[in-house]
């Protein structure tokens, strides 16, 4: 195989190895999380300043604007002064406020998060683990995010940051059965949850095209939920700060607030990541099926290169979508998912299933 | 105590009082609603004014006619040169001064401008209240336009204060028309792309359609004027009913609706920039020759009377009401401002729709907040 | 059957209204050239207002420093607010005769609306508008300005 050149496996394998000789089995593991968490903890901190850095950038070009252009070429050191100056803010302390809870819930928002990264593959061999139920496990996390929400929005005492935070559960555990459904339509094609089987899978074809009209409804289904589940908009009704001011962070400040930020788009990058994974094929390059030359050119490109690109091009629909369309109002978000995508995905779970049965997909 | 306790209703308990503003994003100024809720939707919205209060009427009693001019900008800041042109008919219908057509034709044109702009920043900012905040950018992306025609013939860009007792400060820049007619010609290519953007979106139809519905009764008793009023199916529109200025002598098309609900007040608006954009087409090329100011006395007295004008601002009809006594500053200058009256509907609206749909409303009712408190 | 054509009408309608607005912001995204913002502090030198901007009332003096203010006191008195005040002397001619003169011509940029009476009512031009309209200073008295410049004297011929 071409693309073996770029398999992480055997770099792993050397790793644990060599700590084993090195150390007892107690230390090697011990060793092995420090390094995992120190890497994700970096990689977190990197894409999400990145992705701020983004985000503005690509609504200021929607928006006719510059976008920040001060700290830094093309101001990418803006974020970075960004953050110095959160961190420097003074945390403000509210009046009967459920203190425990308050400090609590930016944690738990940014842990849900920081959980979910473990599970996805990078690379081929890249991932911290590879668990036999790794969509179900991607899910179970990432569906945690909503619980420090709504810590935050109760334990604010401040009106506006109850009813984001109300809004907030009523909309996450509604669009967490889309979310599900879409993932399932992919889990029954794939015939397995273990997420490296699923890119494995994808070698000769990514599942959006391999699964027909199935497999396309349930990516434009996974990223409207998806969506909804990372509380952007059009479906950012936790924080809508025409009618809420900011919603459920309204009364944090400082580094708190700098949590609840990044958790947002850290939480946006996983679920892009998920989508790239089971939709788009995760690292694997893209194949064209009787063109040799042009496979074999594709597979020069690192899979990391590819996994992030096509995580990016996720990313992107998403910004698209936030600052384009206007904000749905509560029960039309819940009409949009308990008429629409709902009836819509359980018909397609069908479809699918019935076309692995007949065996007509590629 | 114990009475206290037992006379709340249990309804009333469960009533969940929220404050908008003074400092709220939505309000646009510094307006404040006590909103009542239960759960998420709207019992009563009651309006607490007063926060920009300058005394403008007040003020208008101790300083001369001219002067009156600069103060009318600040009202409503977004239709400044059609407040200005109010004070300034009014002085002229007291005087009982014959203006040249030149000055009629440079009002009227200054004001659909000034309708234009209005109407774009509205657009965007209405765009903003339901969460496309790409809106704003492009609303005031062109509005800029028109300020910098503005600028090149007022010298200023928003507070034009160009209308002075007998005709205009200055006369037109040369390159007016050509600026002008560039405008029209560009702006008939962007607006559509509103419609693309916001107005066609199933979501903004969801949003708009059938939310805070006003009745033509309702429209006329709350004396609802303006686009709001029209959307109702009132028929308000001072330019065609009482016309001043240069208006007699345009055609153009009084935008009506019946349903009265957001959706309509946000097509009215739109509707009525293609109608600004054909009455000034129909004037720029016959712009007549004449003086730009009539000579008035350095000394502008009012003979003693009452003096009533009216005309038609970007958000309803502002009346000017004038009472002399024979000084050369004013005994009494009332505004009948059409925001004041039509922030009185909001209540009656928004009551029973959700808390977004109070933000929708209040966007669609177009609220200028300085011109409420004066 | 009809309701389920309608319910997938619906939908159709819906994504497509959708596209339409990713449309413009996507074509938007794609052609930078169509930025208007500026780099507003860099751009100072190719920034030009235009000739009849109202940045703030100055008084032009000539080579000589000369200036055409008589000292009137019309602008003072058509101000609206208070912004102009006139500090008048009593100077001795050249042919001996008392004149009245102008001392200070005091601007109070912060209290000025910009309305234009008193460049417009000045009966020998003494008043424009410059271009300037950077205004912000660290200190509230920076806004006080004396508009004559020191040891300035009335342009002859202006009465």
């Amino acid at each position: 195989m071409p693309f073996d050149i770029y398999n992480f496996t055997s770099f792993t394998q050397w790793i644990d190895s060599s700590l084993h000789n090195a150390m007892s089995p107690f230390w090697t593991a011990l060793t092995e999380m420090v390094i995992i968490g120190v890497l994700v903890l970096m990689f977190y901190a990197v894409v999400g300043l990145f992705l701020v850095y983004a985000e503005r950038k690509v609504c200021a070009f929607m928006q006719n604007r510059l976008g920040p252009n001060r700290v830094g070429p093309f101001g990418i050191f803006q974020t970075i002064a960004d953050l110095v100056k959160l961190l420097f803010v003074e945390l403000i302390p509210i009046k009967n406020a459920d203190g425990f809870l308050f400090n609590l819930a930016p944690f738990i928002v940014i842990i849900a998060g920081f959980m979910a990264i473990a599970a996805i593959p990078f690379a081929n061999g890249l991932h911290a683990i590879d668990m036999n139920i790794g969509v179900l496990y991607v899910i179970a996390v990432s569906s945690m995010g909503v619980i420090g929400v709504l810590l935050a929005g109760w334990s604010s005492n401040n009106k506006y940051s109850l009813i984001g935070a109300m809004r907030s559960g009523a909309q996450i555990i509604s669009y967490e059965l889309s979310v599900g459904l879409a993932l399932i339509t992919i889990v029954i094609l794939a015939g397995s949850m273990q997420l490296s089987v699923i890119v494995e899978a994808q070698r000769d074809g990514w599942f959006i095209f391999k699964g027909h009209i199935p497999a396309f409804i349930a990516f434009i289904i996974f990223l409207i939920s998806s969506t909804a589940e990372t509380n952007r908009g059009p479906f950012d009704l936790a924080e809508a700060e025409s009618e809420l001011t900011a919603g459920y962070h309204t009364e944090y400040s400082g580094i708190k607030f700098a949590f609840f930020f990044l958790a947002e788009y850290m939480n946006m990058f996983i679920v892009a990541s998920i989508a790239a994974t089971i939709f788009l094929g995760g690292w694997m390059p893209f194949h064209v099926g009787p063109w040799v030359g042009f496979n074999h050119i594709m597979d020069f490109i690192p899979p990391f290169v590819w996994y992030i690109g096509k995580t990016f091009f996720v990313i992107f629909l998403m910004m698209w979508f936030k600052w384009t369309f206007p904000r749905l109002r509560i029960d039309q978000l819940l009409t949009l998912e308990w008429k629409y995508l709902l009836p819509i995905n359980l018909v397609n779970v069908l479809i699918m299933a019935f076309l692995v049965l007949m065996g007509w997909h590629f | 105590m114990e009475e206290k306790v037992k006379n709340i209703t249990t309804e009333e308990q469960q009533e969940y009082v929220i404050n908008m503003g003074p400092q709220h994003p939505s309000t646009h100024g510094v307006l404040r609603l006590v909103v009542s809720l239960k759960g998420e939707t709207v019992k009563s919205v009651q309006p607490h004014i007063g926060y920009i209060h300058r005394g403008i009427e007040k003020m208008c009693e101790s300083i001369t006619y001219p002067q009156v001019i600069h103060l009318t900008d600040r009202m409503d800041y977004l239709s400044a040169h059609i407040n200005n042109e109010a004070v300034c008919l009014a002085v002229e219908k007291a005087l009982e001064v014959e203006i040249s057509d030149r000055i009629k034709v440079i009002r009227t044109l200054m004001s659909e401008l000034t309708r234009i702009q209005s109407h774009q920043l509205w657009w965007a900012s209405f765009g903003m209240d339901l969460g496309g905040l790409t809106c704003f950018f492009y609303g005031l992306r062109d509005r800029e336009k028109i300020l910098d025609i503005f600028e090149e013939t007022c010298g200023s860009r928003m507070i034009v204060s160009y209308n002075c007792p007998g005709g205009v400060m200055y006369d037109l820049h040369p390159d007016f028309a050509k600026k002008v007619k560039e405008f029209i010609r560009y702006f008939r290519k962007i607006l559509p792309e509103y419609n693309q953007l916001l107005t066609g979106n199933v979501i903004f139809h969801e949003r708009s359609k059938g939310i805070g519905n006003l009745s033509l009764e309702d429209a006329i008793s709350f004396g609802i004027t303006g686009p709001s009023g029209r959307a109702s199916g009132f028929s308000c529109d001072v330019r065609k009913h009482e016309p001043y200025s240069a208006y007699d002598r345009v055609t153009f098309k009084e935008i009506l609706y019946t349903q009265g609900d957001t959706y309509h007040r946000y097509v009215a608006r739109i509707e009525e920039m293609w109608e600004s954009m054909n009455i000034i087409e129909q004037l720029i090329d016959n712009i007549p020759e004449g003086p730009f100011a009539v000579k008035m006395k350095p000394v502008i007295k009012l003979p003693e009377g009452e003096y009533y004008q009216r005309v038609e601002t970007a958000r309803g009809e502002l009346g000017v009401y004038v009472i002399s006594d024979g000084n050369k500053n004013p005994y009494r200058v009332k505004f009948r401002s059409p925001n004041f009256v039509n922030l009185s509907v909001l209540n009656h609206i928004a009551k029973g729709f959700k808390i977004a749909d109070l933000v929708a409303i209040g966007g669609s009712l177009d609220l200028v907040i300085p011109d409420i408190d004066r | 059957m009809r309701s389920i054509i309608e319910y997938l009408k619906e939908i159709v309608f819906g994504v497509w209204s959708l596209m339409q607005g990713m449309k413009v912001t996507g074509s938007y995204f794609f052609r930078p050239s169509t930025i208007v913002t500026q780099k507003y502090p860099d751009n100072r030198k190719e920034l030009v207002m235009y000739e009849r901007f109202k940045g703030e009332v100055v008084m032009p003096h000539n080579e000589k420093n000369e200036h055409k203010c008589t000292g009137c006191g019309i602008c003072e008195l058509n101000c609206p607010n208070g912004t102009i005040e006139i500090i008048s002397k009593t100077i001795v001619t050249e042919d001996g005769k008392k004149k009245k003169a102008i001392d200070k011509h005091i601007y109070r940029l912060g209290m000025c609306t910009f309305c234009a009476l008193c460049v417009k009512t000045c009966p020998s031009n003494a008043l424009a508008f410059s271009q300037g309209f950077e205004h912000a200073v660290f200190n509230r008295a920076l806004l006080i300005k004396t508009l004559n410049k020191p040891g300035s004297q009335l342009m002859k011929g202006v009465e």
